[in-house]
């Protein structure tokens, strides 16, 4: 356990180190807020009330999703790129005989990776948005904790997305159009774009239940206080759900995967 | 500009302003005299050798040399040109390797890459079939003109590289460590290579290396930098008067044995021992084939090699030797 | 034998060059290396399919998510969804041009950091012909084809009174715009000989510009469109000239002739981005990091 917790806070403080990068982020997550904060009030100013949202909950939306983007790792979040380019280079191997579980090495590292992106790319775009806009911030402590609950979880689900997108470069030559689905997909179906629930019919059914609605639509619905009472123990079983299924599957892959190795020799 | 002055260099510095963390938020400015006061004229046709420790200043110059970066103060040219103001034109003039940095594409055969060269140089058809023909037979690359670079061995891509650097027949060649990371074979090849470009088209080349043997087998004349400052510039043979540098035999016993004695060699000396194996040290001039056989006679012997000297430890002789330097 | 090798031994004389322009001399330097990157990529052919494919969605999801906004309304900020679809049919294929063109500018920090920018310093050719080549990457199409698309379901769906002017304002402002938003990647790509890592900075500008420009200016807080209008002239991309073939309002009181500036504006862009880079490259010269 020790072992995973230096791990993480190796990812943790890797991330930490660059400090340009992570203001450039900082800014341009600004700026994206920003733009989509106006594109929002445009539309709510048209329809209230829209997907269930007031204004300030539909601005507090944007916001979140500026704050997670990084830490849900949306668009990706780094680990999958290195874990890719040791299968293609075949150092694989040489993680295989490391004394530690593979799959849950990198988790460790990548919820290190998460931690430091909620801190330094989260806080400040959130704290700016607040400052230009009225926005819907829970007063309860409670509300907050069970926020953080809520986007652990999340981040938890979109690494086993990326972990299993990873691991297809045992059998793809060239990973990069595998990546790029996977993150066009967390983009579309996490509610970045767009609330989930505004997605009209069967669009909006299948994208509530897929992982992805676990990286920002669920987070983001316990923050604005959309889920009372048990509601909230029912969106952490939908993320955890997703979560066991993606990890479970990712073990799956890598024990056939890391067969393979063996008997290639590498 | 006559030939005797091919490349000049008169009191060239170069200063950097580093800026160092001292604490959270807080810098500290510092100027870095990377090169400080250097002047040296290599005629047209040298081969020279432009060797110092880390940090030296070594990529600093050759960095000045070919344009790439700005001198703080002193005079520089290259074939009578300023490299910084006319980078571009003396860049047909020049060829670089830089031994960690490949120019070639990765994806694609190596030939590829040399006509890539042949349209940005503007190489005339005729000169470019030469060049290629030439560099193709003598650094041994016709089995690998289609192979895409990336399947190629560091040793083969180093050949690519080089050849690269010489289709647009430049008058002179900057060579950035050229052998390191290779193997003995690909050594050899590289090294006779530069020694026949040196005397059949009298390309002047200047490298810069760890290796002392390429230095040995290939340069007249060394230059050794060190805290920016030239502090040797001679024949080589001069550089090892002023620190007799020493080579070293590895020698495997068949059991721990006391340190092995040679009372007629007084400059041989055992200057470490672990278990059965034992380090000696003896004048890199002499030949280690005597010794060999010396100890074969009166010591149960089991292995051996011979451990070249390497620059660093030619430097730090020289100060022992001479403090004033 | 001998007589080969004793002519070989006096040096060659050197190549004689005429002197070319160095826009000429880039050009053509752009044109090779990307040819080389074309090769390269062709060596991974399943990957730029698919990767070309993901470039044409992900693109489109910005489009999907106008339409889907306006499954709820009728009009956005005052305008329709052809008028919409318009304006951001130009932005996008103005800005996919140059992302075409110019995008991987954004490696140049990258090429600072690990020394590899020295490499295309030592070459006869100008840097920024080398840097702009760089990684080129034929997958952007999807973009421009995407933008095409949305931009030819506009022309469809609107009812526009078509004048010469109007006729000529599209294909000037999609190229004018392409080269407003080239300059803008100048620009950032010279901002990294400073901030090495900052490369982010400049999708504030990209891709947050263009995301910008797919909306109406009336959406926008007046600051903001004073903002693309003056500071960093994005406006003049897609905006202004689209307003006047659709004869909408332009933001802050412009006058109606400001339709026709992209050309002048472009061309400044392209005098200031020269000079920022100039300066970029100039420092990284002097400091060597």
């Amino acid at each position: 356990m020790r072992l995973y917790a230096v791990v993480a806070a190796g990812g943790f403080r890797r991330y930490a180190t660059y400090r340009v990068a992570t203001l450039a982020g900082v800014f341009t997550n600004t700026v994206f807020g920003f733009i989509m904060a106006y594109t929002y009030i445009a539309l709510w100013d048209e329809r209230p009330q829209l997907g269930g949202y007031d204004m300030s909950q539909a601005l507090t939306y944007v916001w979140l999703g500026q704050a997670l983007l990084m830490t849900c790792a949306m668009m990706g979040g780094g680990f999958e790129d290195e874990l890719m380019e040791r299968i293609r280079t075949g150092d694989i191997a040489v993680d295989l005989y490391r004394p530690a579980d593979l799959q849950l090495w990198w988790l460790a590292g990548d919820l290190g990776r998460a931690a430091f992106h909620l801190l330094g790319r989260g806080i400040v775009p959130m704290v700016l948005g607040a400052l230009a806009f009225d926005l819907a911030i829970p007063r309860s402590p409670w509300t907050w904790l069970a926020f953080l609950v809520s986007v652990g979880l999340g981040v938890v689900v979109s690494f086993g997305v990326r972990y299993l997108v990873a691991l297809s470069a045992f059998w793809l030559m060239d990973g990069a159009g595998a990546m790029q689905i996977a993150w066009l997909a967390g983009l579309f179906f996490s509610g970045m774009m767009l609330p989930l629930t505004l997605f009209p019919g069967w669009l909006g059914e299948l994208a509530r239940v897929l992982p992805w609605s676990s990286l920002l639509q669920v987070p983001a619905d316990v923050f604005l206080g959309t889920y009372a009472g048990w509601d909230v123990v029912r969106a952490y079983a939908f993320q955890g759900g997703w979560a066991v299924a993606l990890l479970l599957a990712g073990r799956m892959l890598q024990s056939v995967a890391t067969r393979r190795v063996v008997v290639q020799g590498g | 500009m006559d030939d005797m002055d091919f490349i000049e260099l008169d009191g060239v510095e170069k200063v950097f302003d580093v800026r160092r963390k001292t604490g959270f938020m807080r810098r500290e400015r510092r100027e870095v005299r990377a090169v400080d006061g250097i002047s040296f004229r290599v005629p047209r046709g040298e081969m020279v050798g432009y060797i110092g420790p880390n940090g030296a200043g070594k990529s600093t110059t050759i960095k000045m040399l070919t344009g790439i970066l700005t001198p703080s103060g002193g005079r520089l040219r290259v074939a009578g040109i300023d490299p910084s103001r006319e980078r571009t034109k003396l860049a047909h003039r020049i060829g670089v390797v830089f031994g960690q940095r490949t120019t070639l594409w990765w994806d694609l055969p190596l030939r590829d890459s040399y006509r890539l060269m042949h349209r940005m140089y503007r190489i005339p058809d005729s000169r470019y079939r030469e060049n290629l023909d030439r560099c193709v037979e003598l650094l041994d690359l016709g089995a690998l003109l289609e192979v895409p670079v990336r399947q190629l061995s560091l040793g083969q891509r180093m050949r690519g590289d080089i050849a690269a650097a010489l289709l647009h027949d430049p008058e002179v060649l900057y060579l950035d460590e050229p052998t390191i990371g290779l193997d003995v074979i690909s050594k050899a090849k590289v090294r006779e290579f530069l020694r026949d470009l040196n005397a059949e088209r009298s390309t002047t080349v200047l490298l810069t290396t760890h290796d002392l043997t390429d230095i040995e087998q290939l340069c007249k004349r060394v230059m050794v930098i060190d805290h920016g400052r030239l502090v040797y510039d001679g024949a080589l043979a001069g550089l090892h008067e002023v620190g007799e540098s020493e080579r070293t035999l590895v020698v495997d016993l068949e059991r721990e044995l006391p340190p092995i004695e040679l009372g007629s060699e007084p400059s041989v000396r055992v200057v470490k021992v672990e278990g059965p194996r034992q380090w000696l040290a003896f004048p890199a001039s002499a030949s280690a084939a005597p010794l060999v056989a010396r100890i074969a006679a009166g010591y149960p012997l089991v292995d051996l090699s011979v451990r070249e000297p390497d620059i660093e430890s030619v430097i730090a002789k020289m100060y022992v030797s001479d403090p004033a330097l | 034998m001998a007589e080969i090798q004793a002519e070989r031994t006096a040096a060659p004389p050197p190549v004689v060059f005429s002197e070319r322009s160095r826009l000429v001399e880039g050009v053509r330097a752009y044109g090779l290396i990307v040819a080389m990157w074309l090769r390269s990529t062709m060596a991974y052919r399943a990957s730029f399919v698919m990767t070309t494919v993901g470039n044409f969605v992900s693109t489109a999801f910005d489009f999907v998510t106008i339409m889907l906004m306006f499954a709820h309304v009728d009009v956005l900020g005052g305008f329709t969804l052809p008028e919409v679809a318009l304006l951001y049919g130009t932005s996008a294929t103005a800005f996919g041009l140059a992302d075409l063109v110019l995008g991987s500018m954004d490696r140049l920090g990258r090429r600072v950091r690990d020394g590899t920018l020295d490499t295309l310093l030592v070459r006869p050719v100008p840097v920024l012909a080398q840097v702009a080549a760089d990684r080129f990457a034929l997958r952007r199409l999807g973009r421009i084809t995407q933008g095409l698309l949305v931009l030819g379901y506009a022309l469809v769906t609107l009812d526009i009174a078509w004048t010469p002017v109007k006729v000529l304002m599209l294909p000037m402002m999609v190229l004018s715009g392409a080269a407003i938003f080239g300059a803008v990647f100048v620009v950032g790509a010279a901002f990294q000989f400073y901030a090495q890592d900052a490369s982010e900075v400049q999708n504030a500008f990209t891709y947050g510009g263009t995301t910008m420009l797919q909306y109406p200016p009336t959406v926008f807080a007046k600051d903001l469109v004073r903002g693309v209008t003056f500071v960093v002239p994005l406006a003049f991309v897609s905006w202004l000239p689209a307003l006047y073939v659709l004869g909408r309002d332009y933001p802050l009181d412009l006058p109606r002739w400001v339709a026709g500036l992209p050309p002048v504006v472009a061309a400044g862009c392209w005098v200031l981005a020269g000079l920022a880079w100039r300066v970029g490259l100039r420092s990284y010269r002097s400091t060597g990091s």
